[in-house]
């Protein structure tokens, strides 16, 4: 951690939806520290719950989804617990978000300037519309967009893919969080704007020193950004640690898995992949045990009856969920 | 080495309507030309909208070219020179393809083992009842699911699952060519993987070639013998892969390895970029002279008003750039 300020703290979190065909627990118990000036990724798979998690810090889980357990303190105080007038102050001016597909999350028939504006109106009364254009014009010209005054005055469909993610950045900061959440910024953009999206978000953190949870299932993505990072997988955090430990250090036989799955451009030979074998977990049905032991290659006989408890494994909170981290305690200790 | 495939100054151009008698013309491919060997993997990147896609259809005809010479097998199945356009239906069984999206390209009311057989009643009327039954069975065991999924409904399945039935679909005629337009995009990083071994094996096992369009040049690469570059409708640059990655000769190429992340945190942070300004240009209104020019760093006068050859500069390595002429 760079600090040891806790910006966010997340406790036992739980989050499950009430479905037709039964509860489904989206998020099944998950903890863990933001610091102030942190770049934190949440890296997993479609259905691990890395989006719903967020969207409950932020308050905008949606029913049939509930928070049923945990707590979530920003600052020390408990998000959870906001009343909606409160939940309004805190969402936008002290924590915003950005989404994946820029164009469904802004508004067609108003122009740009008039969304950015809003953001900024809504949340300081006192601010006057003049000074409320000034911030706006300077905030799109804080990333990167040229013409700001022209662009001002247009509507989301004249701006291209790259340009409106870069406009929903605007509008996310305007009012100057202490906390952004990116759910998948990058994925709907292609490569070579991927880049220059990263190269923003980059330099923006370092002038702004705000905090950023970064949502993706990109590893190249979290390699690039990321401080530290947490492995989702079925509504568990199943490995935690700064982006070295990950990376070079994996513990957990999940992280291993996908390391070791992904095509890369920088090796030499052309190497037959490692698949992680078997389909991701179904949710209403999920595994008694450690919910990846069904498709893990080290899966033990304890695995698929209890689940694994979260051991610190390595220096600077590097954390996994394993039975064989606590086999191979045992060994150590005997 | 023989080739299966030779495209020649390959176009296809759509007509839109702008407004009331007034038209204009999207060209998603401009003046392609490449050749697949018989049994390789020609991988084809680039990002959206440039023509990948577009490309492997038109291949197929199932868009039909404004122009151009497509040869299969060393018979011209479409020359618009020489006025020639077979049909295409015993070509079918030859020439298949497997789709990006499979969750909408499988009929939600067929069941997987009407999917799979389709093709073949349409293609093997002599399968009849038990064989045509097992010859369904096997396609399915072929590509890891079992014959108890034939009585199946594609929304029953994963992501992952689904891909196969396209796969056994694409399969069941028996084709030595596949178009595979972006097969894994739609997928699970986990479950990537899986078929792409699983397509890499059906290829040693049935010696079949592949396209294989991809915007994720990694996942390219791995697969691919040789790959071409495709931007706004053009190929840019076309090498053997290991080639194209070390040694990149067009700029965009370069700009596009360097854009693509690495799992690596200390390479990918240590790793000189080479980051393009701006959008690429609409395919309406395409830029004069090299399409590239208005993104490129090195961009000089001539780039904007004449367009760069496509030539071969060394064994294997084609490329259109107007700084590689110079040299």
């Amino acid at each position: 951690m760079k600090n040891n300020e806790k910006l966010l703290e997340v406790r036992d979190l739980r989050v499950s939806f009430f479905t037709h065909a039964g509860e489904v627990k989206a998020v099944d118990g998950i903890s863990y520290d933001l610091g102030e000036h942190e770049v934190m990724g949440i890296v997993g798979e479609s259905g691990s719950g890395k989006s719903v998690e967020a969207y409950s810090i932020i308050g905008l889980l949606q029913n049939p989804g509930r928070v049923i357990g945990g707590s979530v303190k920003f600052m020390g105080e408990d998000v959870l617990a906001y009343s909606e007038e409160q939940k309004r102050e805190f969402r936008g001016n002290k924590v915003s978000m950005i989404f994946q597909n820029p164009m469904t999350c802004l508004n067609p028939v108003y122009t740009i300037g008039n969304q950015l504006m809003e953001a900024l109106l809504c949340h300081n009364k006192d601010v006057t519309r003049k000074a409320a254009y000034d911030r706006a014009v300077e905030m799109l010209e804080l990333v990167g967009i040229n013409n700001a005054r022209k662009r001002m005055r247009q509507y989301p469909h004249e701006f291209s893919g790259g340009m409106r993610q870069r406009a929903m950045i605007a509008m996310a900061l305007i009012c100057s969080p202490k906390l952004l959440i990116a759910d998948e910024p990058t994925t709907a953009l292609d490569v070579t704007i991927q880049a220059q999206i990263l190269e923003l978000m980059k330099d923006i953190q370092r002038k702004t020193g705000m905090s950023i949870i970064f949502i993706t299932h990109n590893l190249g993505v979290v390699a690039e950004i990321c401080d530290r990072v947490s492995v989702m997988y079925a509504g568990h955090i199943v490995e935690q640690g700064n982006v070295n430990d990950i990376f070079y250090r994996p513990k957990h036989p999940y992280t291993e898995g996908l390391l070791r799955s992904m095509p890369r451009v920088d090796t030499k030979e052309r190497e037959r992949l490692i698949p992680i074998e078997g389909t991701p977990v179904d949710l209403l049905n999920p595994p008694k045990g450690c919910p990846f032991a069904p498709r893990c290659e080290k899966c033990l006989r304890v695995c698929l009856e209890h689940k694994p408890p979260f051991l610190q494994v390595g220096e600077d909170a590097h954390g996994s969920a394993c039975w064989l981290h606590v086999k191979e305690m045992k060994e150590a200790g005997e | 080495m023989k080739k299966l495939i030779e495209v020649e100054h390959l176009r296809k151009y759509f007509r839109i309507k702008l407004g009331t008698l007034k038209y204009g013309s999207i060209q998603a491919v401009e003046d392609v030309s490449f050749f697949i060997y018989v049994g390789e993997t020609l991988g084809i990147v680039g990002e959206s909208g440039c023509g990948k896609t577009t490309m492997g259809r038109t291949l197929l005809r199932l868009y039909n070219p404004t122009s151009g010479r497509i040869v299969y097998d060393g018979t011209p199945i479409y020359d618009s020179e020489k006025k020639i356009s077979v049909p295409m239906l015993p070509y079918r069984k030859k020439m298949q393809i497997i789709f990006q999206d499979p969750s909408a390209s499988l009929d939600p009311r067929m069941t997987v083992g009407e999917i799979v057989g389709e093709a073949l009643s349409v293609h093997r009327p002599d399968l009849k009842g038990k064989e045509y039954r097992e010859r369904i069975n096997e396609m399915l065991d072929t590509v890891g699911l079992n014959s108890e999924h034939a009585n199946r409904f594609p929304h029953e399945f994963s992501g992952g699952q689904q891909q196969r039935v396209g796969i056994a679909r694409a399969l069941a005629v028996e084709p030595e060519f596949i178009v595979c337009d972006e097969p894994i995009s739609a997928l699970d990083v986990s479950i990537q993987s899986q078929v792409v071994n699983m397509l890499e094996d059906l290829q040693q096992e049935k010696h079949l070639t592949y396209l294989f369009i991809a915007h994720d040049i990694s996942v390219v690469r791995h697969i691919s013998n040789r790959i071409g570059v495709m931007y706004l409708g053009q190929m840019v640059e076309l090498a053997e892969s290991y080639e194209l990655c070390s040694q990149p000769m067009h700029p965009y190429t370069k700009s596009l390895l360097s854009a693509v992340p690495l799992p690596d945190p200390q390479k990918t942070r240590a790793k000189k970029r080479l980051i393009l300004e701006g959008d690429v240009p609409s395919p309406l209104n395409p830029p004069t002279g090299c399409r590239f020019h208005t993104r490129c760093p090195y961009a000089t006068e001539e780039c904007s008003q004449r367009a760069p050859v496509w030539k071969e500069y060394a064994p294997g390595h084609f490329a259109a750039c107007h700084a590689l002429e110079g040299q």
